[in-house]
């Protein structure tokens, strides 16, 4: 029993993450019509604004220790962060301590003007071409990124952890009435998911009560006669796609503590994602998170011990194999609408 | 008017000719095949191929090899300080090149796949006449370029390769490992384990599911229970996970009381995170601490694991400090440390030194043989003894072409004081203790071959 909720709790976390970069994706299909295969490159992007912000928080000036010495036996060269010298060493240690969640003031933005200035600079030329272009250039551009941000950053993961304050483990287990360490879940996993939940709900809320929204959603049901009212419904699809990119970079900042942040990050979810989306029904929203947190958590159960050694090999394929399922049963997926993807 | 002299019969004959050379391979083709043995260096420089990944997830790795690839170059034609050569035990080499000969090198991008990096070895061999090839960073790639050099009569000095295969069932007479191996892992650090963590232990594994993981998992797992230990569970992960929590999360259930992480690069990174993240570090399990091992260790992964990697036992193959923390007996040691280090101002990984070494051990085996012939080169280096190279006394030795030299055994810094001070040396585990017979178990079927010099 003890497995079983843990493994939930897992699929939970990861989930999460399907879930925010489908919805992304879901927003800018039902929008725009694009199949956005560099939607995993924002969410790579989003982990690397996390990286960036902690490093912009350590740039230091030299201090020359003349006690010490360094690996050539000169005297050492200690890095001193200028924020130590503006708030003090225990406050300034505590700003780059909270770098992950403070990186979030700097990641949407930051993450709206990439999405922008994509969508602007090169997606929009590809509107009227077939998907299969859309794919090509999209996947393009994401190799394109990752191979910018390897450029810059290197190969190899960077750590980036979470604020001390939100290392350890949560005891589900005495909560719940087992024994002590026997269903443990790491507070970061928790806030997670919870931000997961917060940002699903914020992005449900803007299109539901927002007059904004209920303009993009009349004009997901039906550009056309939207822009025949006079509304400029090209501008707020823009507008929805550099939303769509803060949600992806949003997901990626927050998980930068759970998997230190590495330039081929987007692409291991960029697949996956998209059978979320499939299994989800193309252009639902409400699919897009149900599918995420439902493939999050199958995925984690097939990688419990038990399974494998039933089914050796089944935790790398189990996802694909829901999907054939759910597409042999429900073509449109859990929750597609009729007509989308159908012409 | 001019008179043609093609005949019908003429005609077929050459083109008969030109096709058969057309559909032979065109390594067998080289305009030096017919000089004794392939690209045997016939002007006053020799080129040698430095194949190590520059794109991929080893990148990093790869530029680390490159680096300490041209300080050889660099030190082999007389610049800069002589590094090792000013410690190496043999005295032929003389900082003018490898038999005279300006040392002249091209580099190839082994993606850490083992088709492009055959690829890019072919193409340094047969484009640009390299001699001998060295570098890579997994072992799969190994396998791959050092039976491609077995075929076209080259020498292959391995980089960073650790799985037993490499010098036990693919051993190719043509190749040569100065790296340690997942044997030596396992009998360097089993009696380590034991005085540290007690011989009554239950170990989990997580296993990279490929060769290299296969290998080491085995070689840790038997000389672990040889000590009293138990394996509770071996689980193989996907190369391509990225979150480890699902296969974290069984380990918390299961009777375990150390994990064994057999991942490398990236996958060790992330699953020593999330097992950190799931308190397994501060787990008490049978009445013990619970404890995580890594087997085999690198200061680019310990960077990329950050702080999570304190106190965490492993193996490496060499470490910077061996010298200034045990003495001479690591002679060449500080001397490669002060020429990289002032090259490029910061220490090099175990990567660049055995990049380094195999570079000079080669150039010092052709100077020794007084040939580049790979049977010459087979011959100087097989059952060569040397020193000063920064591992102390060490065996090439002559039945599968691994060097046989002490193991570092070492643990996560828990207060490193700056970014290149990550790991601290617990023990060396000496020689003896990591030999084993040629026809060992874990290093069953294949055979070396005789040298292929290419004709």
């Amino acid at each position: 029993m003890e497995a079983i909720i843990l493994q939930v709790l897992n699929g939970l976390d990861k989930g999460s993450a399907y879930a925010l970069i489908a919805l992304g994706l879901t927003l800018i299909f039902g929008t725009l019509g694009v199949v956005n295969f560099a939607h995993g490159a924002l969410f790579m992007l989003g982990a690397f604004c996390a990286v960036t912000f902690s490093r912009l928080l350590q740039v230091s000036h030299t201090v020359v220790d003349e006690t010490r010495t360094d690996f050539l036996g000169n005297p050492l060269e200690v890095q001193v962060p200028y924020i130590y010298d503006i708030f003090g060493e225990t406050v300034g240690a505590g700003i780059i301590d909270f770098a992950v969640p403070l990186s979030i003031l700097m990641a949407i933005p930051v993450m709206i003007l990439i999405g922008v200035s994509m969508e602007r600079g090169l997606i929009r030329h590809f509107y009227k071409r077939p998907h299969a272009d859309q794919i090509l250039v999209t996947f393009g551009l994401a190799i394109v990124l990752q191979e910018i941000i390897k450029y810059f950053y290197g190969a190899n993961p960077i750590p980036t952890p979470a604020p001390d304050a939100f290392i350890g483990s949560f005891d589900f287990g005495l909560m719940l009435g087992f024994d002590a360490g026997s269903i443990v879940y790491p507070y970061w996993r928790l806030i997670y998911f919870l931000f997961a939940a917060v940002v699903i709900a914020g992005v449900f809320a803007f299109l539901q009560f927002t007059t904004f929204g209920m303009v993009v959603r009349a004009g997901m049901a039906d550009r056309e006669t939207v822009t025949l009212l006079g509304i400029d419904i090209d501008k707020r699809f823009t507008i929805m796609f550099g939303i769509a990119a803060a949600v992806a970079g949003l997901a990626g900042v927050m998980y930068t503590p759970i998997t230190s942040p590495n330039y081929h990050m987007g692409m291991d979810f960029l697949v996956i994602s998209f059978v979320v989306v499939v299994v989800g029904g193309m252009g639902s929203l409400p699919g897009a998170v149900l599918a995420g947190f439902l493939l999050g958590i199958i995925e984690a159960f097939a990688s419990m011990p038990e399974v494998l050694d039933l089914l050796p090999g089944i935790n790398q394929i189990i996802i694909y194999l829901v999907a054939i399922i759910v597409l042999l049963t429900r073509p449109r997926g859990l929750m597609g609408r009729k007509g989308v993807m159908e012409d | 008017m001019t008179k043609s002299n093609f005949t019908r019969r003429g005609v077929m004959k050459t083109g008969a000719v030109a096709g058969a050379g057309l559909a032979a391979p065109t390594i067998f083709t080289s305009a030096t095949w017919a000089q004794g043995f392939t690209n045997e260096p016939t002007g006053d420089t020799v080129t040698l191929g430095f194949n190590v990944p520059q794109s991929g997830p080893y990148a990093d790795e790869g530029a680390d090899e490159l680096r300490a690839f041209e300080l050889a170059v660099e030190h082999l034609n007389g610049g800069g300080d002589g590094g090792m050569m000013q410690t190496f035990s043999s005295n032929a080499l003389e900082g003018t090149g490898i038999l005279g000969k300006r040392v002249e090198f091209v580099t190839g991008d082994t993606q850490t796949k083992s088709d492009a990096a055959r690829a890019s070895a072919r193409s340094m061999i047969e484009k640009d006449g390299a001699v001998m090839i060295s570098g890579g960073s997994s072992s799969g790639v190994a396998v791959a370029v050092q039976a491609l050099c077995q075929e076209a009569g080259i020498i292959f000095m391995a980089g960073l390769t650790h799985a037993n295969d490499t010098t036990g069932k693919d051993k190719k007479a043509n190749g040569f490992r100065h790296f340690f191996n997942s044997y030596m892992s396992g009998a360097a650090l089993a009696p380590i384990l034991a005085a540290q963590y007690g011989s009554d232990r239950n170990a989990y594994y997580l296993t990279a599911d490929y060769n290299w993981g296969y290998t080491t998992e085995q070689a840790v797992k038997e000389s672990t229970e040889a000590m009293g230990w138990n394996t509770v569970n071996t689980v193989l992960t996907p190369l391509t996970q990225t979150d480890f929590s699902s296969y974290i999360a069984p380990v918390l259930q299961s009777d375990a009381d150390v994990l064994v992480l057999v991942h490398y690069g990236g996958n060790m990174v992330n699953s020593l995170t999330n097992a950190v993240q799931f308190g397994l570090r501060e787990r008490q399990a049978n009445g013990k601490n619970f404890e995580i091992v890594v087997p085999l260790y690198s200061e680019l992964m310990a960077r990329g694991a950050g702080e999570n990697i304190a106190g965490i036992l492993g193996s490496q193959n060499w470490d910077w400090k061996l010298e200034n923390q045990l003495g001479a007996k690591y002679s060449g040691t500080n001397a490669f440390v002060q020429s990289f280090g002032q090259k490029y101002g910061f220490p090099p990984s175990q990567a660049a030194h055995t990049c380094y070494v195999q570079t000079l051990l080669y150039a010092d085996a052709v100077q020794r043989a007084g040939s580049f012939n790979p049977c010459a080169v087979d011959e100087a280096l097989s059952g060569y003894e040397f020193d000063g190279l920064g591992n102390g006394p060490t065996l090439y030795r002559a039945d599968d072409h691994q060097c046989f030299k002490d193991v570092v055994v070492v643990r996560g810094k828990e207060n490193p004081e700056n970014e290149f001070d990550l790991v601290e040396i617990v023990e060396v585990t000496p020689t003896e203790q990591v030999t084993y017979a040629p026809d060992h178990p874990q290093f069953a079927g294949g055979s070396l071959g005789s040298c292929n010099p290419g004709v």
